[in-house]
C-alpha cells in the first residue's frame, strides 16, 4: 500500500513507536466486543467508504459533509504520542492525521460554542458488539472548546503511514494525547458544536468512575485501580510497571488549560 | 448411560487430575514467553488463569447436584476439584501480584478496592480448605466438623463471581452467567428432597 507521506511533526515524542501489530491487535473497541482481540477479529465487516460526518449545533457552514470534502487539501503530519488507557497501560502510536482545529475553523465555530461533541457510527449490522447493552450506543465523547482547539488534538486517519485500520477507529477517529484512551473516539459520524457540557458515554455508564475530563493523572485513581504506575506493552512478560506522568507527559504543551481547576474534582 | 459411566468412574483413579492440573499453566506461561499471547500477556494470563479457576470451582459445586438429580456418581473426584482450583487461585493472585502489580501499593488494593477484597477474601477461605483437604483432618476434626467447615466452599463460589462481576468494565453477560449458575446450584441444595409415601394401603386393597 502506498505511504500516506505525512510529514514529520515536533509535537511528536522521540519515543519508539510499538510495532504495529500491536496496535492493531490490542484494541478497546466495544462496538465490536468487549475482548481486546475482538476488534482486529470482527472490524473488517464495517464499510468506511462512502463515509460522512454530519456537523452541526453552533457552526456557520452545518451540514452532511463526505470524508474525502473535508479531508481535501489537508497537509497530514505524523503525529507519534504515547497513548495512555484508562486501564493503567500504555502504547507509543505513530498516528497520522490533522488538527481538530483546521476542520472546526472550515465549519466556523460560532462565539457561543463552548463544547464540541462527537458520536461514531451506529450500524449493529456491521458492528456487532452493539448488539449488546454493553454501552448506551451510540458512543459519545466531547472536549471543552479549548481543548478541541489545542495543536495536540487530532483528527487521525491513520497509522503507521497508512490509512486507519478498522479496527482502530477508521476511517477518521480524534486522538487526545493528555487524555485517557476512551476520549479518543473512533469512526466519527457527528459533530456537534454546543454551548452544555455534552454527555459521554463512559460518564453515562459509571459517572463516579469515568468524569468528562479524564486528563491523565497519576494522583487522581479510578475508584476500582491506582493510576500511579502504567503497565508498557510490547515490553514482554517481565516488563516493569513505569510511573504515569500528569497528562500523560504533556503538561508543559496543556497545563495552562485547567488552571485554577480542582482536578481531583473534575476528574 | 448414567450406569455405564459410573461403572467407568469407579474404577478411574482420581489421581492422575493433580498430575494433569498444573499443565495448562506451564502452556500459558510458555505461550506468555513466546509471545502467542499477544502484547498484553500478563493480563491474559492474570485472566485465564481466574476464569479457569471459576469453572474449577463450578465443577466442584456441581457434583453433588449432578448425583441427586442425574445420579452421576463424581464424589471421588471432588477434593482433587477443590484441590486443584485453590491452586489456580493461587496461580491467578501471584501472577497479578508478582507480574501485574508487581508489590506496588497491594495492601491499599485490597482495603481500598472492593473488587480486589472481595477476591483476597475468597482466597483466605479457601486457605482452611486446602489446608483440611487430606484423610488426616478428615479423621481429626471429625466427618460433622469437616463438613460444615467444607460449606465455606459456597461463600468462595459466591464471592469468586462477584469478583468477576465486578471488574468488568460497562454491562457485560458473561460473569454475570456464571454468577447465575452458582447460584442455580446453589439453588438445587435447598429443593426438598421428595418424600416416599409412607403407606400404601389403597394399593393393597386393590
Amino acid at each position: 500500500m502506498a505511504g500516506l507521506g505525512a510529514k514529520p511533526s515536533r509535537y511528536s515524542t522521540n519515543e519508539t513507536p510499538n510495532a504495529k501489530s500491536d496496535i492493531t491487535s490490542y484494541c478497546n473497541f466495544y462496538e465490536f466486543g468487549t475482548g481486546k482481540d475482538d476488534p482486529a477479529k470482527y472490524a473488517a465487516a464495517l464499510t468506511i467508504d462512502p463515509w460522512s460526518i454530519q456537523i452541526g449545533g453552533m457552526v456557520d457552514k452545518p451540514g452532511t459533509y463526505d470524508l474525502d470534502d473535508l479531508t481535501k487539501g489537508v497537509s497530514l503530519e505524523e503525529r507519534i504520542y504515547r497513548f495512555r488507557c484508562v486501564e493503567a497501560w500504555s502504547m507509543v502510536v505513530p498516528w497520522v492525521g490533522f488538527e481538530l482545529k483546521t476542520l472546526l475553523d472550515r465549519v466556523g465555530v460560532q462565539p457561543s460554542a463552548k463544547y464540541v461533541a462527537f458520536e461514531t457510527l451506529e450500524r449493529p449490522s456491521e458492528m456487532r458488539g452493539q448488539r449488546s447493552p454493553v454501552l448506551d450506543w451510540p458512543y459519545r465523547e466531547g472536549l471543552r472548546l479549548d481543548e478541541a482547539m489545542h495543536p495536540l488534538t487530532i483528527m487521525a486517519t491513520g497509522l503507521y503511514d497508512e490509512p486507519m485500520p478498522k479496527q482502530n477507529g477508521a476511517p477518521i477517529r480524534l486522538v487526545v494525547p493528555w487524555k485517557y484512551g476512551f476520549k479518543s473516539i473512533k469512526s466519527i459520524v457527528k459533530i456537534t458544536l454546543t454551548d452544555r457540557e455534552p454527555q459521554t458515554s463512559w460518564n453515562m455508564a459509571n459517572g463516579r468512575e469515568y468524569g468528562f475530563y479524564s486528563n491523565v493523572n497519576p494522583e487522581v485513581d479510578h475508584p476500582r485501580w491506582s493510576q500511579a504506575t502504567e503497565r508498557v506493552l510490547g515490553a514482554g512478560l517481565f516488563a516493569k510497571r513505569v510511573p504515569t506522568r500528569m497528562f500523560n507527559g504533556y503538561g508543559d504543551e496543556v497545563a495552562g488549560l485547567y488552571e485554577g481547576m480542582d482536578l481531583r474534582k473534575n476528574y | 448411560m448414567i450406569d455405564r459411566l459410573n461403572q467407568f468412574l469407579r474404577r478411574a483413579p482420581a489421581w492422575p487430575l493433580y498430575v494433569l492440573a498444573p499443565l495448562p499453566i506451564a502452556w500459558l506461561y510458555y505461550q506468555g514467553l513466546t509471545g502467542a499471547l499477544g502484547v498484553d500477556p500478563v493480563k491474559k494470563i492474570e485472566h485465564q488463569l481466574g476464569l479457569w479457576a471459576l469453572w474449577l470451582l463450578i465443577a466442584g459445586l456441581a457434583v453433588t447436584p449432578l448425583m441427586r438429580f442425574a445420579g452421576l456418581k463424581l464424589l471421588k473426584f471432588r477434593r482433587a476439584i477443590g484441590v486443584i482450583s485453590f491452586g489456580y487461585v493461587l496461580a491467578h493472585l501471584l501472577t497479578w501480584l508478582v507480574l501485574d502489580v508487581q508489590f506496588l501499593n497491594v495492601w491499599k488494593d485490597i482495603v481500598k478496592r472492593p473488587y480486589i477484597t472481595i477476591g483476597m477474601l475468597a482466597f483466605t477461605l479457601m486457605i482452611p480448605l486446602a489446608a483440611t483437604s487430606n484423610n488426616w483432618s478428615l479423621r481429626k476434626l471429625g466427618a460433622l466438623t469437616w463438613r460444615r467447615l467444607h460449606k465455606l466452599t459456597y461463600a468462595v463460589c459466591v464471592l469468586g463471581a462477584l469478583h468477576f462481576v465486578m471488574l468488568v468494565k460497562g454491562f457485560q453477560i458473561e460473569p454475570i452467567l456464571y454468577m447465575l449458575v452458582i447460584l442455580g446450584l446453589l439453588a438445587l441444595r435447598v429443593v426438598p428432597k421428595r418424600r416416599r409415601p409412607a403407606s400404601t394401603p389403597n394399593m393393597a386393597a386393590g
